[in-house]
């Protein structure tokens, strides 16, 4: 029998060739036949879920709560030390200081990042101060990893925007997101906080980070599904002592991964519980 | 456990007031008018029993409350409980969880020092193999503008 591991499309691409070394490594340890399937979208990815497809899974925590409440998946493992955090940013240009009271400011400009946003504290200026007109969007360019936008939106919940409110720019890579910052064509972008600490010096410092997540909770877990769920035990062995040789290390760092860690039944309920109260 | 606020943890001129908290529990609580910010990028969590008892926060919750992680826990969530805050938000937060479903507001923490932060809350039911076992609290950053709608509107609620 052959069972099916698929990856969270988000992952870098310099990883790829990483997790096809992972799972000839899983399959040589656990003696199954595993192939490794990539989805390039997460829709696709979830219809492969929906139609019981995948039998293992590395999984974005956006889609913990349907995994295991909905198709009976079980954590495994996470890497060590790692969660998933985001970053807020803007072109340098850009005079926002601070994510807070956005849609306030008075200056409409069609220049994306050529707006004044109230960052003062001075009641004289607060007062001359007009809403925007009701048809001015915020423009914020990201990509379609879930976790990532959700605690973007978040983050720049605090400053009156939401999904109603801003236009969105959907990229496919968080380069791409860069780019539209540093055009001008957006007024934010939303990184994955690793995405946005590898782009090279030359772009980082046309950008300015207004705000990085330190949630520390969230991350990607491997998960099994309902076909493995008998060899949950061994494999967590097999996946917490992978650093315990060389060649363990040496797959793990392909993964810029140190170890793996074991993710229980009651932890992975705490992050899917706290996924639900951020979700709304 | 809860226990009345002490003078000598207050960092400011205060005002003196006894709570009625969720319970019949009695509080003396002392108040300043000195706001802390909500930090940038970070939530604050907290789970609780049914009865609303700290069972687990995290290190965001230590540090805006002011309370250490053995204070907390064990201590009901209305530790937290601002005389500024009418007692009709909590009655609808517990009704709503109540019901197992989730509940979301804005509401105005009391820090030990006597000081305040705003919040938007969102309160979730645990719900473990078909039973409410206890609720998650996540704080976010509020945003400024709801927080002074709220500031105009909970005094009404009294």
């Amino acid at each position: 029998m052959s069972y099916v591991f698929t990856v969270s499309p988000d992952f870098t691409p310099d990883h790829l060739s990483g997790w096809y070394i992972f799972n000839t490594w899983l399959q040589k340890q656990s003696g199954e036949a595993i192939h490794l399937e990539m989805y390039n979208s997460f829709q696709t990815q979830r219809e492969a879920i929906q139609n019981n497809q995948i039998d293992l899974i590395y999984a974005n925590p956006f889609d913990a709560s349907m995994l295991v409440r909905e198709k009976g998946f079980l954590p495994l493992v996470k890497a060590s030390g790692i969660s998933d955090e985001a970053i807020i940013a803007v072109n340098i240009k850009n005079s926002v200081q601070e994510i807070v009271r956005l849609l306030s400011a008075s200056n409409t400009s069609s220049d994306a990042f050529l707006f004044d946003a109230v960052t003062t504290d001075n009641p004289e200026i607060k007062s001359e101060l007009q809403p925007r007109s009701a048809d001015f969007r915020y423009k914020v360019a990201m990509t379609e990893d879930p976790d990532v936008n959700m605690m973007g939106m978040i983050m720049l919940e605090a400053g009156d925007l939401n999904a109603g409110n801003i236009q969105t720019h959907i990229c496919d890579s968080y380069v791409l997101v860069a780019k539209q910052l540093l055009q001008g064509n957006v007024d934010f972008g939303i990184f994955l906080a690793e995405a946005y600490d590898d782009l090279s010096n030359m772009i980082k410092k046309q950008l300015r980070v207004l705000v990085r997540s330190q949630i520390s909770v969230i991350h990607h877990s491997l998960m099994i599904g309902p076909k493995l769920a008998d060899r949950r035990e061994e494999l967590q062995n097999l996946l917490i002592t992978m650093n315990d040789n060389q060649k363990g290390k040496d797959i793990l760092a392909s993964l810029k991964f140190d170890s793996w860690v074991k993710v229980d039944d009651e932890e992975m309920e705490f992050m899917i519980d706290l996924m639900d109260a951020l979700a709304t | 456990m809860i226990v009345d606020m002490k003078a000598e943890d207050i960092t400011a001129d205060y005002k003196e007031i006894t709570l009625t908290l969720y319970g019949g529990i009695t509080r003396k609580v002392l108040y300043t008018e000195i706001e802390t910010p909500y930090p940038d990028g970070k939530l604050i969590v907290s789970t609780t029993d049914k009865n609303g008892v700290i069972t687990h926060v995290n290190q965001a919750f230590i540090e805006m409350s002011g309370y250490t992680e053995s204070e907390l826990i064990n201590s009901p969530h209305s530790i937290l409980r601002h005389p500024d805050m009418p007692s009709a938000a909590f009655k609808d937060l517990w009704d709503t969880v109540n019901k197992g479903e989730r509940w979301q507001g804005y509401v105005k923490n009391l820090r030990k020092d006597g000081g305040y932060y705003w919040v938007k809350a969102t309160v979730i039911p645990n719900i473990r193999h078909g039973q409410v076992v206890g609720y998650t609290s996540v704080r976010r950053k509020p945003s400024r503008t709801k927080v002074e709608e709220c500031i105009k509107l909970y005094p009404t609620l009294f």
